[in-house]
């Protein structure tokens, strides 16, 4: 169900998910890649091939291949730390996704940035950002730069629900609302910001009802369901994309793993977990699917398997960086002038 | 009959930045400029002033106070091609920034893999004046010990206009350091292309007995304090401008110190883990066999800056300390 807020009305409105068009087999094929990516990262890590943090999406699926499915290729998109999922449905290869993760040189970010830090700039993927919030101001000025160079084109900034409590939230939101920027602020609220529950860090927990704060409308969705998500994305999209300024999405979603791999998780029931993973956005449209063509399931799911294990083999394969390039690309050049000019 | 060059225009600092900021505008329609007051109200420092008139509220734009915001957008607007000038009325307010400083503007480009940088200048003014223990702060060495900032700060209108020329061409983060009581200062200014590329200090004045490292508003302080070494003990001093912070002209201390052989470094900020200390380490490391004395720092006295008069002046060095502490080294 997607519910519409407006600054202007107390009650919010429930949108109709008409996605009749969407096409399922696309968004299981764009959910499981993230799924099995993410599972072999796993593995790799407990393996000591994948080093630092590593923050699994698992169970968020449907948020990144449903949002990422509206956005055009123009547009800006920046997210937060988890952003495997989002780098993937963006369209970065997983061969170069998986070598960062292993630290190679062939990583999308040269083995610079590892599992927090996956960018493309020549798919308008800004990056991965892991001071919680931090991104926010920076997507205003992506969204400035758009607006100014090429109307049309928007910035969508990813961040959780944990980001919404510290200040740079409120900065970015009342910039962009007040200077009339074209953004959407998609929010994955899977109900913990690291350990702590939302309701025990946010006076209000729902992100979308902050949104009258800055005279934005909201859009709310069950981030389980793809055929939510991209209701509410094309919805909250529309509007952005015409030009009446920006808006928040917030799709509630929920993470099967820890925080990171590192945490023991005791801070929430095994119970809460298990009963959550009965609305698996994976299993439940492969479900769905099966009744409709089972061998065609069995085909993506092979099709997939082979591509990320295929990312796992060139990662193995990739040489690490080498040392003597260390120093290189910190600044362009020393004395500040632009590189070519002698 | 030879044409001849139009001489040098004078100018002061403040005419100079503004000045630089309008050429670039002209030349580029990416350059925008953002900052709290820099429009209708004109700066705080009133560098900006007449800028929103001649280029619009779109290109000058002034923003909420709110510093992360004003650097964020910055950093984001020159990700996606735009060339950002922020102002961030002063230095101190920067710390309410330093987050998008450090950890976003200066680490772009290495983290992602040299795919992009952040081609943004961010200007910030020290200075003090009975302001107190917030608003009378310089943070230059915190600036200067993160890879991936440059740092600059003038002390002459000619420097002011070609350091910036040379940041606001670049592609990367520029932290362009002005103070409050220089904007004044006249000088002449060299023709539009001016450009004062990074690393590369200035000799003020040539001597033969002790060189006075300095950067912006200590210049003045060391020139004059070298007068009066000159006039009053027979003391020949050299006078060096750093320009730069990051990068630091390492080769111009090394060959002062290999004619003078005794260095004092002057700065307005506090004494410990500054820029002193930086070039003190700097000359031990690779001129130990040049120096004849110690190196010798004059900085702020290590307290909040209080706001009565006669207490502020005991903290910030003058042209005084700078005469002592040389002479405390040559006799």
């Amino acid at each position: 169900m997607v519910l519409a807020l407006s600054p202007l009305t107390a009650a919010p409105n429930v949108v109709p998910a008409a996605v009749s068009d969407l096409d399922l087999w696309d968004m299981y094929r764009a959910m499981l890649r993230v799924r099995r990516f993410e599972e072999l990262a796993g593995q790799h890590y407990a393996a000591g091939k994948v080093g630092g943090f590593l923050h699994l999406g698992i169970g968020e699926e449907a948020v990144c291949a449903g949002a990422s499915s509206v956005l055009k290729p123009h547009d800006h998109l920046l997210t937060h730390y988890r952003d495997h999922g989002w780098a993937l449905a963006r369209g970065l290869e997983p061969d170069r996704c998986m070598a960062e993760l292993f630290g190679k040189s062939t990583g999308v970010s040269g083995g610079r940035g590892g599992s927090m830090h996956f960018a493309d700039a020549s798919k308008r993927m800004w990056g991965g950002y892991a001071i919680v919030g931090g991104h926010l101001t920076l997507a205003t000025g992506l969204a400035w730069a758009a607006k100014v160079q090429e109307p049309g084109t928007i910035a969508c900034v990813v961040f959780g629900e944990g980001a919404s409590n510290i200040g740079e939230f409120h900065e970015a939101a009342n910039l962009a609302a007040t200077w009339n920027l074209p953004i959407l602020f998609l929010c994955e609220n899977n109900g913990f910001g690291m350990g702590t529950r939302s309701a025990r860090a946010a006076a209000v927990p729902d992100v979308a009802r902050r949104a009258a704060a800055y005279g934005m409308p909201a859009w709310q969705v069950d981030g389980m369901d793809v055929r939510d998500v991209v209701a509410g994305t094309r919805e909250a999209l529309a509007f952005v994309r015409s030009g009446e300024g920006p808006a928040i999405l917030e799709a509630h979603t929920y993470r099967f793993r820890g925080h990171s791999m590192a945490d023991p998780e005791l801070y929430r029931d095994k119970q809460e977990v298990e009963a959550m993973r009965s609305r698996d956005p994976v299993v439940n449209v492969a479900t769905e699917l099966r009744a409709i063509d089972t061998a065609r399931v069995d085909a993506i799911t092979a099709e997939v398997e082979a591509e990320m294990q295929a990312a796992v083999a060139f990662a193995e394969a990739s040489p690490f960086p080498d040392v003597s390039t260390l120093e290189d690309g910190i600044v362009a050049r020393p004395d500040g002038l632009t590189r070519g000019v002698r | 009959m030879a044409t001849l060059a139009a001489p040098p225009r004078t100018t002061t600092i403040r005419d100079a930045i503004r000045d630089t900021l309008r050429g670039e505008m002209q030349r580029d329609s990416r350059v925008v400029l953002l900052g709290e007051d820099i429009g209708a109200y004109g700066g705080s420092y009133a560098v900006t002033r007449g800028l929103v008139d001649e280029f619009g509220s779109d290109r000058v734009r002034d923003t909420p106070i709110a510093e992360s915001a004003i650097v964020g957008a910055a950093v984001g607007a020159a990700m996606g091609g735009l060339r950002p000038v922020a102002e961030l009325m002063t230095t101190n307010f920067a710390l309410v920034a330093i987050d998008q400083i450090v950890n976003h503007a200066a680490k772009l480009r290495h983290m992602f893999g040299d795919q992009f940088g952040a081609p943004v200048v961010i200007r910030m003014v020290n200075g003090w004046g009975q302001l107190a223990a917030t608003h009378s702060q310089s943070f230059d060495a915190w600036f200067a010990h993160v890879p991936g900032l440059h740092v600059v700060a003038p002390s002459t209108p000619a420097d002011a206009a070609g350091l910036l020329r040379n940041a606001m061409r670049g592609e990367d983060p520029v932290i362009f350091i002005e103070h409050s009581r220089q904007y004044s200062q006249k000088g002449a200014v060299p023709d539009d292309g001016h450009l004062v590329p990074f690393g590369k200090a200035r000799t003020v004045r040539s001597g033969r007995d002790v060189t006075l490292v300095a950067y912006s508003y200590t210049v003045p302080m060391a020139e004059a304090a070298a007068d009066r070494l000159a006039a009053e003990h027979g003391i020949d001093a050299e006078v060096l401008d750093l320009r730069s912070l990051r990068p630091l002209d390492r080769d111009a201390l090394v060959d002062s110190v290999r004619r003078t052989h005794r260095v004092v470094c002057v700065e307005e900020s506090w004494r410990s883990f500054g820029v002193g200390a930086e070039v003190s380490a700097t000359l031990q490391e690779l001129a130990f066999d040049e120096l004849d004395a110690p190196v010798q720092r004059v900085a702020a006295r290590e307290v909040p800056m209080p706001y009565s008069k006669p207490l502020e002046a005991a903290c910030l060095p003058g042209i005084d300390d700078i005469v002592a502490a040389v002479r405390a080294q040559i006799s």
